[in-house]
C-alpha cells in the first residue's frame, strides 16, 4: 500500500459507514421524539420536569451520580432488572427524550435509579439518605453528600426545612442541619424519577 | 517490510545514521513538551486514582468537600490518564515516528509547541473543572465546553501539522505504522468533534445520546489509541530485533478490518438497553469480527519476535512492547467475549468492564508508551537513561501491578454480576461481594503508582542529563549475549 489516497479514501469511507449508523440514525430516529398523550389520563408522558429538577438533573451531573447508578431498565431477558422491582416495564428511547446529558450509565454499584422516585416518594428520606447514607442504608459505600447541606445556628425555632437525622446525630448543640438549594434541586430531580407511565411502544410485559 | 532498514544505494550507512540522528534531534523539542506533560499528569491521575479507590473502601474519606466526591474524583482520573497522560504520550509518539518513516527532519515545530501548550492548559482546565462542578457526566466527555475546545484547537494544529509532513515526506514505501497513524490522525477529530457537538456544545434529545457517546468512548479506544499503540508495536519490534516483520499481507488485512470493524463495535456498551435491537446487534457483530484484526496481528507480532524471546531480557523497549502487544490480544479477546450478550448479561454493569478498561488502556496501551519512551527519548535527548535498575524497579512494580489489579477486579466483577443476575439474593449482598476486591484494587494501585513515581525519577534524571556518560544503551541484561542497540539505530 504505496498510494496515499487509497489509504485516505478507506480511511474515510470505513469510518463514515459506523458514523452514518451509529450517529446519524440514531440522530434522525431517536432524538426526534414528541410527547405522548394518554387518552385515558388526559396525562403527558414523558412528564416534563419542574424548573427546581431540571436544575437538579444538572447537581446529579455534576456530583458524578452516574459513576454508581445506572437510569435504564432493561429488556426481558437482561438481567434481573424488572425482578428486583426496578420498574414495571424496560424503558425505551422517549423515556428520555427530556434528559439531557442521558445517564443511562454503566455501573450499578448502587441501585438503578430510573424509578427511585416511586420507590422512594419522600423528599425527608432523600435528604437523610444524602446526608447519611451509611446509617439510612446499612453496608452502603455510597458517600456523604455533606457539602450540599449547611450546618446552621438554631435562631429562635427550628427552621421547617431542617432535615431530622436519624442516630449517630453528631451536630452540635444548638445546630441544624439545612439543605441548600441545590440539595433541594437534586431531591427534587431524584423524587421526579418514575416513568411507570405507559407508552404505546412500551407495553408492560405480563406479570 | 524490510523498507525501513532500505535505503538507496548511493547512501552508506554512515550517512544514514547521520541524517536519522538529524531527524531526531529536529523532533527534540515537541516530543520532550508531550512527553514531560504527560508524565505530570500520569502521576496528577495516579493520585486521582488511589483516592477514588480509597474513597470505596472507605467512604467516609474526604467526603467534606465537594470537588473531592468520589463523583468527581473518578471522572478527573479517567480524564487526565486519557487525555493528560495516554493521549499526550501517543501524540509525542507519533510526532517522532512520523519524522523518522516520512524520512524526513520534522518541520514546522511552531505548531507542535503551540498544540502541546493549548493541550495542556485544555487538560488543566478540564481537571479543575470536573473537580469544581462542571463535569458533564457523559463518560470519556467529561470535560466542560470551555476545556474540549482548548483541546479541539491543539488537535486542529496537530492534523495541519500531519498532513504538511506526509506532504514532505520522502517518496517511497508507506510503512505500515504510516496507515495506522494516517489513520488515527484523520479519525479523532472527526470523533471528537462530532461527539462534542451532539453531546456538548448543541446536545441532542437523551434518547439518542447513549448511542453518540458509546460510538465516542468504544472508538477513543479502538480508532484513536489502537492504532498509535499498534503503530508503535511495527515500528519497535522489528526495530529492535533488527529484523522485518513477518507478513506484509497480514499487516494489511489487519489494517482494513480493524478500520471497518471496529468503528462500529460501540452499540455493545448498551445490550439490553433502550436502543433498536439491529442497533445493538450490528455492534455485537462488529465485535465478534474484531477476531480478524486481532489474531492477524497477534500472529504477524509473535512471528516477528519468535526465536528471539531471549531479547525481552536485555532490551527495556521490547520488554515494555511486547507485554503491551500481548496485552492487546488478551485485551481484544476479552472484548469480544463481553460483547456476546449471554456473558455480557454478567460482566455489564461490573468492576469486570473496568478491570477490562485497564486491561486495554493500561497493559496494552500504556505499557507500550513506557517502550516507546525508552527508546526515543535517549536518541531525542542525545543522553542515555542513567539507570537500568530504576527501569527494572518500573517494569515489576507496574506488571506485578497491573497483573494484579485486573485479576481481582475481574473475580470481584463476576462475583458481583452473577449476584446481580440472581433477583434474590439482594442489591446490598451484591455489594458486599465486592469490598474484598476493592480492597485489593487500591494495593494494585499504590504498586501502579510506586512504578510511576519510579519512572518520573528516572525520566527526570534522563533530562537533568544524570549519571554516568554511555557510550552504549541501558540495558536490563549484563548477560553476555546481549546484542549492541546504538543510539541512532
Amino acid at each position: 500500500m504505496n498510494r496515499m489516497p487509497v489509504i485516505v479514501i478507506g480511511v474515510f469511507l470505513t469510518f463514515l459507514s459506523s458514523w452514518l449508523g451509529l450517529v446519524a440514525y440514531p440522530y434522525f430516529n431517536l432524538a426526534r421524539y414528541t410527547p405522548v398523550v394518554d387518552e385515558n389520563t388526559g396525562d403527558i408522558n414523558p412528564p416534563p420536569l419542574s424548573g427546581l429538577a431540571e436544575r437538579g438533573q444538572q447537581v446529579y451531573a455534576s456530583a458524578g451520580c452516574i459513576y454508581c447508578h445506572s437510569q435504564q431498565v432493561r429488556q426481558i431477558g437482561y438481567g434481573s432488572d424488572l425482578a428486583r422491582g426496578w420498574g414495571s416495564r424496560p424503558t425505551v428511547a422517549r423515556d428520555y427524550m427530556r434528559e439531557s446529558p442521558v445517564f443511562l450509565g454503566t455501573m450499578r454499584t448502587g441501585p438503578d435509579l430510573t424509578n427511585i422516585g416511586a420507590r422512594q416518594p419522600s423528599a425527608m428520606w432523600h435528604h437523610q439518605h444524602l446526608y447519611q447514607p451509611a446509617v439510612v442504608s446499612p453496608g452502603s459505600i455510597m458517600p456523604s453528600y455533606r457539602y450540599l447541606y449547611e450546618t446552621r445556628k438554631i435562631e429562635g425555632q427550628r427552621s421547617a426545612e431542617a432535615i431530622d437525622l436519624l442516630p449517630p446525630d453528631n451536630t452540635p448543640e444548638g445546630y441544624e442541619i439545612v439543605p441548600t438549594y441545590e440539595a433541594e434541586a437534586l431531591v427534587a430531580y431524584l423524587v421526579s424519577l418514575n416513568r411507570n407511565y405507559p407508552l404505546p411502544e412500551a407495553p408492560e410485559p405480563p406479570q | 517490510m524490510s523498507a525501513i532498514l532500505a535505503h538507496p544505494a548511493t547512501v552508506t550507512p554512515e550517512m544514514e545514521k547521520t541524517r536519522r540522528a538529524l531527524i531526531d534531534e529536529s523532533t527534540r523539542l515537541p516530543v520532550i513538551l508531550f512527553y514531560g506533560s504527560a508524565v505530570f499528569w500520569l502521576l496528577i491521575g495516579s493520585l486521582l486514582a488511589l483516592l477514588a479507590s480509597f474513597k470505596l473502601n472507605e467512604p467516609t474519606l474526604l467526603n467534606q468537600w465537594g470537588w473531592l466526591t468520589f463523583g468527581r474524583v473518578r471522572p478527573a482520573h479517567l480524564n487526565a490518564v486519557v487525555y493528560g497522560w495516554a493521549s499526550a504520550a501517543g501524540i509525542g509518539t507519533s510526532l517522532w515516528l512520523m519524522a523518522r518513516l516520512c524520512r524526513t527532519p520534522l518541520r514546522h515545530s511552531k505548531l507542535l509547541i503551540g498544540a502541546a501548550i493549548f493541550w495542556n492548559i485544555g487538560v488543566l482546565l478540564g481537571i479543575l473543572g470536573i473537580l469544581s462542578g462542571d463535569g458533564r457526566s457523559i463518560e470519556w466527555l467529561e470535560f466542560p465546553n470551555y476545556a474540549s475546545f482548548m483541546l479541539f484547537v491543539a488537535f486542529g494544529l496537530i492534523a495541519v501539522w500531519a498532513i504538511l509532513m506526509f506532504r514532505f515526506r520522502e517518496p517511497g514505501h508507506i510503512y505500515v505504522s504510516q496507515w495506522y497513524l494516517l489513520a488515527a490522525f484523520l479519525w479523532f477529530p472527526w470523533l471528537y468533534s462530532t461527539a462534542n457537538i451532539l453531546l456538548n456544545f448543541q446536545p441532542i434529545q437523551g434518547g439518542g445520546q447513549g448511542a453518540v457517546n458509546w460510538w465516542y468512548g468504544h472508538n477513543t479506544l479502538g480508532l484513536w489509541f489502537t492504532p498509535i499503540g499498534l503503530a508503535t508495536a511495527y515500528y519497535l519490534i522489528p526495530k529492535v530485533l533488527g529484523r522485518p516483520i513477518h507478513s506484509y499481507y497480514l499487516s494489511i488485512l489487519g489494517f482494513w478490518s480493524l478500520a471497518l470493524f471496529y468503528s462500529w463495535n460501540g452499540m455493545h456498551h448498551l445490550i439490553g438497553g433502550p436502543f433498536p435491537a439491529w442497533l445493538i446487534s450490528a455492534s455485537v457483530v462488529a465485535s465478534v469480527m474484531m477476531f480478524i484484526p486481532v489474531i492477524t496481528t497477534a500472529i504477524n507480532h509473535h512471528m516477528t519476535v519468535r526465536g528471539n524471546f531471549q531479547a525481552l531480557k536485555w532490551s527495556p523497549t521490547l520488554r515494555f512492547t511486547v507485554f503491551g502487544a500481548m496485552c492487546y490480544t488478551l485485551a481484544s479477546l476479552q472484548g469480544i467475549s463481553m460483547a456476546i450478550p449471554s456473558l455480557n448479561v454478567v460482566t455489564h454493569f461490573t468492576h469486570y468492564t473496568v478491570g477490562h478498561a485497564h486491561l486495554g488502556l493500561y497493559a496494552f496501551f500504556t505499557m507500550i508508551m513506557f517502550g516507546a519512551m525508552y527508546y526515543i527519548l535517549p536518541r531525542v535527548v542525545g543522553w542515555e537513561w542513567p539507570s537500568a535498575r530504576l527501569i527494572r524497579w518500573h517494569f515489576w512494580l507496574v506488571a506485578i501491578g497491573i497483573g494484579m489489579m485486573v485479576v481481582v477486579l475481574t473475580l470481584g466483577g463476576l462475583l458481583q454480576g452473577l449476584a446481580l443476575l440472581d433477583p434474590d439474593i439482594t442489591f446490598m449482598a451484591s455489594l458486599d461481594y465486592t469490598k474484598p476486591w476493592l480492597f485489593l484494587r487500591s494495593i494494585s494501585g499504590l504498586l501502579l503508582t510506586a512504578g510511576h513515581i519510579v519512572f518520573a525519577v528516572s525520566f527526570t534524571l534522563l533530562l537533568l542529563k544524570a549519571g554516568a556518560t554511555r557510550s552504549e544503551p541501558t540495558l536490563f541484561a549484563t548477560d553476555q549475549d546481549r546484542q549492541p542497540e546504538p543510539l541512532n539505530a
